[in-house]
């Protein structure tokens, strides 16, 4: 529950970024947006990464292929 | 320039938190039965026409043909409204696009395969808990030494001799990645050591020419199994490529390898650019990042893959000058555009280029997280590019962000998920099974049949991919009330 809520607060923000930029596209400066576009981008990747990447990535496994 | 029919075969990978939960086969099989939007519950895939044994090179391998009985064929085989196919294929779910005419339609239809492939998952994760729950990566390794395939498809002339599709090809093959690559973080197959790499696929390729698609790779798989009339056409079956996110990317390497093919069938022919060993090549060339590294040539030269790149370029912008198909004109310009700035700075193509693309990506994350390599979030990153669900793949979430470019709207994804192509026998296929669902018997690239009752089955063979289009058969199909009244059309 808790990790829901905060995505869903992250998402708000995102939200209120992405209309701040539409109703002022001009005025935010090209570099600056970038950057922030991708710290939330970092922030998203933290969010939906697979918890225990190591024990994930070590049983992916596929055999039999092609 | 002539139609040039091409479609893609990608196998996905299946993953779970509980690893031991996936068992592949049946979870292959759970998930494409969990397809819910199919015409007909019944059609059969026919397997008739089929010998993936026999080999360009003029024999038969020893093998057993696939011809499984009714009940274990549905459950292998599903046939999509778009004219392809999903099936289970070995320990894998794959999706084949149908037949396209271009490389701008190839790129929806194969697109479309990643959410026909996550509506798979969502309705399978209904009958599974927390950790056995699947995710699904198009993508080429498992990062320890086993690959599965992306295979492309070329239709091309019969009198076009295999020999010299080799010799004209493998150069290409070799040095393509640098735009068609994948990214891949570690190496793997006993190859040399790398931190990224620009393939997936490159340390999986040990031979130059065989038949094999799962041991000892080649470069130029012999498969001679045309799906077409065999006096008249041959497929080229390409398996040294990697399954891409990018639409971009998949777009420039299909339309490319669909040009050079052209030209050399139409007698241009690309010399001075032998590779002395292309094995050790195209491994070399997956290493080198900054595309700066001379590869030897038979003759002697030293040249970079860019410059082996844009002598095929500029072979094609000779042969193409006066072509006015947008399509071809755009894949030259966008090649050469891409080869340009692979020369001058790679990471100007991070919209574009999915090894490029990745590679921005988990350098920008190592840097804030002060992390390298060796952490395992960027092996995570490496996978989880290509997971095909939108709320957790990497890639989509760079769409979502718009730092990716597109060719595709989902205008055009909700068509081509529902729709064959216009242009090629894809169209004949599509629209019997969504016309007459109860009546397709089964049907598979070059054949149709029909269930006409009284235990008859009556075959319509497909021979010419080029046939069957909206065109020629069209209004013969919107006439028809029938199956009857179609197959007596048909017949006259």
């Amino acid at each position: 529950m808790a990790k829901q809520d905060k995505k869903r607060e992250k998402k708000k923000d995102v939200d209120k970024k992405d209309e701040a930029a539409g109703a002022n596209p001009e005025v935010v400066e090209k570099g600056k947006k970038l950057k922030e576009d991708l710290d939330t981008l970092m922030d998203e990747i933290d969010d939906v990464l697979e918890e225990n990447a190591e024990e994930f990535v070590k049983n992916y496994v596929q055999k039999g292929g092609e | 320039m002539m139609k040039r029919i091409l479609g893609t075969e990608t196998e996905f990978g299946i993953g779970a938190k509980n690893s031991e939960s996936v068992d592949p086969v049946s979870s292959s099989i759970l998930l494409i039965n969990s397809y819910p939007f199919l015409p007909s519950s019944s059609a059969l895939w026919d397997y008739e026409n089929e010998n993936p044994l026999l080999d360009a090179r003029g024999f038969e391998a020893d093998g057993e043909r696939e011809r499984p009985g009714p009940e274990y064929n549905r459950l292998l085989n599903k046939l999509l409204p778009n004219g392809g196919r999903l099936y289970v294929d070995g320990a894998h779910p794959e999706y084949s696009t149908p037949e396209c005419s271009n490389a701008r339609d190839l790129v929806a239809y194969e697109k479309v395969g990643e959410r026909i492939m996550e509506t798979c998952l969502e309705m399978a994760s209904r009958l599974k808990r927390g950790e056995d729950r699947f995710s699904i990566y198009k993508n080429n390794t498992d990062g320890k030494g086993n690959s599965y395939g992306y295979h492309e498809n070329y239709l091309v002339a019969r009198d076009l001799p295999f020999d010299k599709i080799v010799a004209q090809m493998i150069p290409f093959f070799v040095t393509r990645q640098i735009f068609a690559g994948a990214g891949k973080v570690g190496s793997e197959n006993k190859t040399d050591f790398a931190h990224y790499q620009i393939s997936q696929r490159a340390d999986f390729f040990e031979v130059l020419v065989d038949l094999n698609t799962m041991v000892k790779r080649p470069i130029m798989n012999t498969r001679d199994e045309p799906h077409a009339d065999p006096a008249r056409y041959r497929r080229l079956h390409v398996i040294v490529g990697d399954a891409n996110m990018s639409e971009y990317t998949t777009y420039l390497k299909v339309g490319a390898t669909a040009l050079i093919l052209a030209m050399i069938e139409e007698g241009r022919e690309v010399a001075g650019v032998d590779i002395e060993n292309p094995i050790g090549g195209i491994k070399e060339v997956s290493r080198d990042l900054t595309l700066k590294k001379k590869i030897k040539l038979s003759r002697g030269a030293e040249w970079t893959a860019v410059e082996i790149q844009r002598t095929y370029l500029e072979q094609a912008e000779t042969h193409y000058a006066r072509s006015s198909d947008p399509v071809t004109q755009d894949i030259l310009k966008q090649w050469r555009d891409v080869l340009d700035k692979l020369e001058k700075d790679p990471m100007q193509l991070s919209r574009k280029v999915d090894w490029i693309i990745k590679k921005q990506l988990i350098e920008s994350y190592m840097e804030r997280k002060k992390c390298d390599w060796k952490d395992p979030r960027v092996s995570m990153m490496d996978l989880q590019y290509h997971d095909v669900r939108q709320d957790k793949g990497l890639y989509y979430a760079l769409e979502r962000g718009n730092f990716v470019d597109k060719l595709t709207t989902p205008e055009i994804l909700a068509d081509a998920q529902e729709n064959p192509p216009k242009d090629t026998r894809a169209y004949f296929r599509g629209t019997c099974l969504k016309k007459f669902p109860k009546e397709v018997y089964a049907a598979s690239w070059s054949s149709i049949l029909f269930d006409v009752g009284n235990t008859t089955i009556k075959k319509v063979p497909l021979l010419d991919p080029l046939k069957g289009s909206q065109a020629l058969v069209g209004p013969l199909l919107k006439g028809a009330r029938t199956v009857e009244e179609l197959l007596a059309t048909i017949a006259t």
